[in-house]
C-alpha cells in the first residue's frame, strides 16, 4: 500500500491487528504484574506511549544516519538500548524538576520501561520491516497505544473478576493469561479491516 | 566450594524457582518462538549461551562496578553476547534467524538474564554464578520446548517439520495462533502449580 495513507494504515495497524502484546507477545512481563491494579495501569500506559513514541524516532534516526552509513548494523542492539535507556533517565531527571505530581504519578514507572522489550521490540521491527519517517512514528505512537488499550482492559477485566472463585492452580498469571489469549481472539476480528499485514 | 551448594544452586531454577512458571519471567519469548519446535531449541541454545555467559562475566567484574550505573553495564554485557548470538545465527542459520526475528536481539530485555544478573551474579562467585546462569537457562528451555512440542504437533499435525500424526489429523489451528501460546502457557501454569499445591496439601 502506497500514497498518503500508508502511515495510517501502519498506525491502525499496530493498535489492532498487529497489537504489540496480543499478537506479537511484548510486553508480558509488566502486563501481567500491573495489570492487577487499575491506577498503576493508566499510570504505566501513558508512560510506555511517550517513550514508546520518542524512542523509536530517535532510533529511527540514529540507524538511518550513524549505524547504516558507516556499516554498522551489528551495533544496532546496543546502541538502541543505549538511546532507550538515556532517554528514560533524562525524562526522569526532567519531570523530578519541572512537576513533582507529574513525577509521583509517572516516577516509579520510568525505570520498568528500560526492561520492557516492546520499547525494544518496536524499534527492532522498525529496521526489519524498513518503514520510512512519518511511518516509524505512527508506530511508534500506535504500538503504544495499542500496550495500553491491551493493559487497560486487561486491568478492568481483573477487577470485575477479584471476586471470582477460581481453581487454585489458576489464580494470577494463569488466569490473566488465559483472558489475554481470549483478548488476542477478539482482537483477531478486526483482521478484516486492513488489507495488509 | 562445597559440593552441596552447587547442587542446590543447579537444581533450584529448574525446578521450584523456575523462571517461566514459578517467577513468570521472560513470557514474551516464552510465547512468541514455540510455533516450532526447531526455532525454540535455537532460540533456547541463543538464551542459555547468553545466562551463562553474562552471569559468568558480571560476577568476575561485580566488585568494579559502582553502584549507581550497575543495571547500564549489566545491559551492556548482556547485549555484548545476544550481538554474539545473533551474528552466530545470521552466518549458520540464516533461515531460522529471520523467522526469529526480532526475538532474537530482544534477548536482551528479557527479564530472566537480568533478573539473575541483579539477585545472583552479582553477590556469588562466578563459578557459582556460570552454574547457576546455565541451570535458568535449562530450566527455561525445557519449558518452552514443552509447549512448543504441543503447539507444533497439535497446531501442524508435525514435529521438527516432519509429518507425526496422521495426514487426517484436523490442525488445531488456534495453537499456531497468538492466542493459542496464551492458553498453552496457562494451562502449563496451571498444571505445575496446582501439583506444587497438592504436594504441599500431602505434606501437612
Amino acid at each position: 500500500m502506497e500514497g498518503n495513507l500508508y502511515p495510517l494504515a501502519v498506525f491502525f495497524g499496530a493498535i489492532f491487528t498487529n497489537n504489540i502484546l496480543l499478537v506479537n507477545y511484548l510486553g508480558m512481563c509488566p502486563f501481567l504484574s500491573i495489570a492487577k491494579e487499575f491506577k498503576a495501569s493508566v499510570g504505566l500506559g501513558i508512560a510506555v506511549i511517550f517513550v514508546m513514541t520518542v524512542t523509536s524516532v530517535l532510533n529511527w534516526a540514529v540507524y538511518e544516519f550513524i549505524l547504516e552509513p558507516f556499516g554498522l548494523e551489528y551495533l544496532r542492539f546496543i546502541m538502541f538500548i543505549m538511546v532507550i535507556a538515556a532517554f528514560v533517565q533524562l525524562v526522569e531527571m526532567i519531570i523530578e524538576r519541572v512537576s513533582e505530581n507529574l513525577y509521583a504519578a509517572l516516577g516509579i514507572f520510568l525505570p520498568l520501561i528500560t526492561v520492557n522489550c516492546s520499547i525494544l521490540g518496536v524499534s527492532l521491527f522498525m529496521v526489519i520491516r524498513e518503514y520510512t519517517l512519518i511511518a516509524t512514528l505512527f508506530f511508534g505512537l500506535g504500538s503504544g497505544l495499542g500496550w495500553f488499550l491491551a493493559i487497560l482492559s486487561m486491568a478492568g477485566i481483573l477487577e470485575k473478576l477479584r471476586k471470582a472463585r477460581l481453581p487454585k492452580g489458576l489464580e494470577g498469571p494463569g488466569i490473566t493469561l488465559i483472558i489475554t489469549g481470549i483478548m488476542a481472539l477478539a482482537f483477531m476480528g478486526f483482521a478484516g479491516i486492513l488489507p495488509i499485514s | 566450594m562445597a559440593k552441596g551448594v552447587v547442587k542446590r544452586t543447579f537444581t533450584k531454577p529448574i525446578g521450584k524457582e523456575n523462571p517461566v512458571f514459578a517467577q513468570i519471567l521472560g513470557i514474551c519469548s516464552t510465547l512468541a518462538v514455540t510455533g516450532q519446535l526447531e526455532n525454540t531449541v535455537v532460540m533456547c541454545m541463543g538464551v542459555m549461551f547468553t545466562t551463562t555467559l553474562s552471569g559468568a562475566t558480571l560476577s568476575l567484574i561485580r566488585k568494579l562496578i559502582p553502584g549507581r550505573i550497575r543495571m547500564m553495564v549489566e545491559t551492556l554485557v548482556i547485549a555484548t553476547f545476544v550481538i554474539i548470538v545473533d551474528i552466530v545465527l545470521r552466518a549458520f542459520a540464516p533461515d531460522i534467524w529471520r523467522q526469529l526475528g526480532p526475538y532474537v536481539g530482544l534477548i536482551i530485555t528479557n527479564c530472566i538474564i537480568m533478573g539473575r544478573a541483579e539477585a545472583f551474579a552479582l553477590n556469588n562467585p562466578s563459578g557459582l554464578s556460570l552454574i547457576d546462569g546455565l541451570a535458568t537457562g535449562v530450566g527455561y528451555s525445557y519449558v518452552l520446548i514443552i509447549i512448543a512440542f504441543f503447539r507444533e504437533l497439535l497446531g501442524t499435525g508435525e514435529l521438527w517439520g516432519i509429518q507425526i500424526l496422521n495426514p487426517d489429523w484436523t490442525n488445531w489451528t488456534i495453537m499456531v495462533l497468538p492466542a493459542g501460546a496464551f492458553f498453552m502457557l496457562a494451562i502449563f501454569i496451571w498444571v505445575v502449580k496446582g501439583a506444587i499445591i497438592k504436594e504441599a496439601q500431602d505434606g501437612r
